[in-house]
């Protein structure tokens, strides 16, 4: 294999092995503290058992979140080190930020995993807060160090070195603050639908079991409020990608012409070679209202941009699709669940709701990794947008075939445990609880 | 702000070597506890490093962003030239991390729990071993970045030596020694403490060992460290200042006490690193053809070292209460509190 085309899928393995566990890691931690505190204010035993049982979840996932992430860190040097040499003074300063409140996050769940009787139980309940504040901070400096890829700012590009470096200009580039507000929802959104997805597998199993109960609900109202923010910081993306990365916008639509009006394509097979998508629904005037805000605004196709700047139109075309679609629905179900709560809560335990739900539970994580493929995919041949292409910035070590495989292996049979371990969780919870369950 | 992002780095380093290696020393110890009482040292590790394990290995991340932030021509180099070991170092960490977190949690307790036990030992030598071979090689001076050279010649010669590897092998044994040093103190039980204090001799003899053989090896591969050390006598004093207290050391163990050999044990750790960063200062990267790397001649724009500088000094402000909070919340308590004290 190519040694380009195997650092990208290197970097798409690690990038997308990791961002689930980030993901989990920003927002399980409001569940649990939301539980927590639900517990210390009724005394409720299930709500203390809840809290316990996801914090377990937590350490398993935050752990391998912690290493996956470590691998990123040196992989960015490992793959593409004359990226990191240009980019590295530039974009440092989300990441040393990022580095502490990585920090801080860990050792506030230090704190709240073998805190449990130890420390006063307020400051305890505090100490799982900012876990969840340093797990979103962390992320949105992340996100902004990538942001800065897709919007480079802060230094002048002369003959092909960075000069009068300005890192806070570079980290408030002016893609950070839609992409850090897309992911941090994102991030809501997936957890929280996962977790209500696999409590609701086991309600289904074990009706009215005190902590399924609970827990699905409150995974729903979080991931219901996300779920209705998303769009809106969907729109605030797009209009943003609209101005400053056209080609992106031209691939994500799979708009080879320029037009204006500019129609919405709506699902369909892009053919790059002639030109054209087949089996499309062609929405007119739409693509000119989400791009710019009017319907009749011109939109800037494909064809307006150098052959070799065009990003790979297939691939982002239907990542966007599958974001945009997955959203949808996890939008819908969370309508369906607020209609629930508030007039029918007879239904929140009907078997088809909860499997409705059930089923939803890959969706969130399958629009962000959809997600993450149109931001980097659209961003290419660029890696650093208008000034270094991504093969440029490509080590020079040979063979780079075997550190894919490598990863990818590791990082598979890693899935695989940390899916069993929960499996395991899950049949030890429910050994535990069986007596109760008789009674109900 | 330049002495200030130096300052970090160095301390960072430090910190990594002193707790995320005490960690690995765990690890490698468990491969030489008798059977009898493994349980116990298994338990006894959870509680020493499960609510302190997230944080100890963040001072590494914090290395590489200070790197490729503050330096980022040296990281680059060593992305490139150590490619493999550090891939390696990587799977080792990865596979460490998840099968100490996995072992903990994992709620059946079943065969399973000797394939992570397998897993946790081999990772926690293997990640000291590459960690070590990564510092020889960049004191070797073998790193090469002319792109006419052979496969062999520029990613595998600069790390694959005699000398490199004798680093690595210094490094499993230091991390074992200290991980004995810090364990004796948390131990509650006479039996367990008294197979710790074993340990930590034993693991005292073999770094003491091993750090002739990285002489010798030095000698092998025409590396004259022995030259380098004279020509930095603070170097020389710090290497000296950690063997003359070996004989304390060894006294103090011999006598059962807890908090002198840890205080030594963190002396001789942090003085050996000391005289490696001092001989290197600021060299960082030796390089075989042209001009060597150091961290004057790599350092980032004045504006991002500013950035940079004032980022760990607010979050080092922010980190450090927060740390002592949780080692104090708990690490506090050197006593007997199960049985009473026997000598």
């Amino acid at each position: 294999m190519e040694d380009l085309l195997s650092a990208r899928l290197q970097m798409a393995v690690s990038l997308g092995f990791h961002i689930i566990f980030a993901c989990i890691g920003m927002v399980m931690p409001f569940l649990m503290a939301f539980s927590h505190w639900r517990w210390l204010r009724t005394g409720r035993k299930e709500y203390l058992d809840l809290t316990k049982t996801w914090s377990k979840g937590v350490a398993i996932f935050f752990a391998t979140g912690a290493v996956s992430g470590t691998v990123l860190s040196f992989e960015l040097g490992l793959l593409w080190p004359e990226f990191m040499r240009h980019a590295g003074p530039i974009i440092g300063m989300p990441f040393s930020w990022e580095g502490t409140a990585f920090f801080i996050e860990a050792i506030a769940l230090g704190l709240f995993l073998y805190g449990w009787n130890r420390i006063n139980r307020w400051v305890h309940w505090v100490t799982g807060v900012i876990v969840g504040i340093s797990g979103v901070a962390s992320g949105i400096f992340v996100v902004a160090a990538n942001a800065w890829m897709n919007s480079p700012a802060g230094f002048d590009w002369v003959n092909g070195q960075a000069i009068n470096v300005d890192p806070v200009a570079a980290m408030f580039n002016r893609a950070w603050f839609s992409q850090a507000l897309h992911m941090t929802l994102a991030a809501f959104v997936s957890t929280c639908f996962a977790v209500a997805g696999i409590h609701a597998l086991l309600l289904r199993r074990h009706e009215n079991h005190p902590l399924h109960q609970p827990a699905l609900k409150i995974a729903l109202s979080f991931g219901a409020v996300a779920a209705f923010l998303q769009p809106i910081s969907g729109d605030i993306s797009a209009k943003s990608v609209a101005e400053r990365q056209p080609a992106k916008l031209a691939a994500m639509e799979a708009l080879f012409e320029t037009s204006q009006p500019a129609s919405l394509v709506l699902g369909g097979i892009p053919d790059e070679t002639r030109q054209r998508v087949d089996y499309a629904i062609h929405l007119p005037g739409m693509l000119g209202f989400l791009a710019h805000g009017d319907f009749n605004a011109q939109v800037t196709g494909l064809d307006r941009i150098p052959r070799d700047q065009r990003p790979p139109v297939l691939v982002t075309h239907l990542a966007f699709q599958v974001m945009v679609g997955c959203g949808m629905l996890l939008m819908a179900l969370g309508l369906a669940f607020v209609v629930i709560r508030w007039r029918f809560k007879h239904l929140l335990s009907h078997r088809t709701f909860l499997t409705v739900v059930a089923l939803a539970t890959p969706l969130g994580f399958l629009a962000v990794e959809a997600g993450w493929t149109v931001t980097e995919v659209g961003r290419q041949p660029w890696v650093i947008y208008g000034i270094l292409r991504t093969k440029d910035a490509l080590t020079p070590m040979p063979g780079l075939v075997y550190p894919l495989a490598l990863f990818t292996g590791l990082y598979l049979v890693l899935a695989g445990l940390v899916t069993w371990l929960m499996v395991r969780q899950i049949k030890a919870l429910h050994g535990s609880y069986a007596p109760k369950l008789t009674k109900v | 702000m330049y002495s200030v992002v130096v300052l970090f780095l160095g301390l960072s380093l430090l910190m990594y070597c002193l707790f995320g290696g005490a960690d690995f020393g765990a690890g490698i110890l468990e491969a030489f506890t008798p059977k009898r009482s493994r349980e116990k040292g298994e338990n006894l590790t959870y509680q020493a490093i499960g609510p302190v394990w997230e944080a100890n290995h963040i001072w590494l991340i914090l290395v590489v962003v200070i790197l490729f932030t503050g330096f980022p021509r040296v990281y680059a180099e060593i992305s490139v030239a150590l490619h493999i070991p550090l891939t390696l170092m990587l799977v080792g960490i990865v596979l460490r991390g998840c099968s100490f977190t996995f072992r903990h949690y994992d709620a059946i307790h079943d065969r399973s729990h000797d394939y992570y036990s397998r897993v946790f030992v081999f990772s926690s030598v293997g990640t000291s071993l590459f960690l070590g071979v990564i510092a020889g090689a960049l004191s070797l001076g073998r790193i090469t970045n002319a792109s006419t050279v052979s496969f062999a010649e520029r990613f595998v010669r600069p790390w694959f030596n005699w000398f490199s590897f004798s680093v690595g092998l210094f490094a499993c044994c230091i991390f074992a020694f200290l991980a004995a040093v810090y364990l004796i103190g948390e131990a509650r039980e006479v039996r367990v403490r008294h197979v710790l204090w074993q340990q930590a001799l034993r693991a005292n003899l073999a770094t003491v060992l091993a750090g002739s053989l990285v002489f010798l090896a030095a000698w092998l591969d025409g590396f004259d460290l022995v030259g380098r050390l004279l020509h930095h006598p603070f170097g020389t004093a710090c290497l000296f200042l950690a063997t003359a207290s070996l004989p304390l050391l060894w006294y103090s163990l011999r006598r059962s006490w807890v908090i002198l050999p840890r205080f030594l044990a963190g002396f001789q750790v942090s003085m050996i690193l000391l005289a490696w960063i001092w001989i290197q200062y600021p060299l960082v990267v030796q390089v075989a053809d042209g001009q060597n790397l150091t961290l004057q001649n790599t350092r980032a724009p004045e504006a991002t070292l500013n950035a940079l500088g004032w980022a760990l000094l607010v979050g080092s402000g922010l980190i450090l209460p927060a740390l002592f909070y949780l080692l104090k919340s708990f690490k506090g308590d050197l006593s007997w509190p199960a049985e009473p004290k026997h000598s």
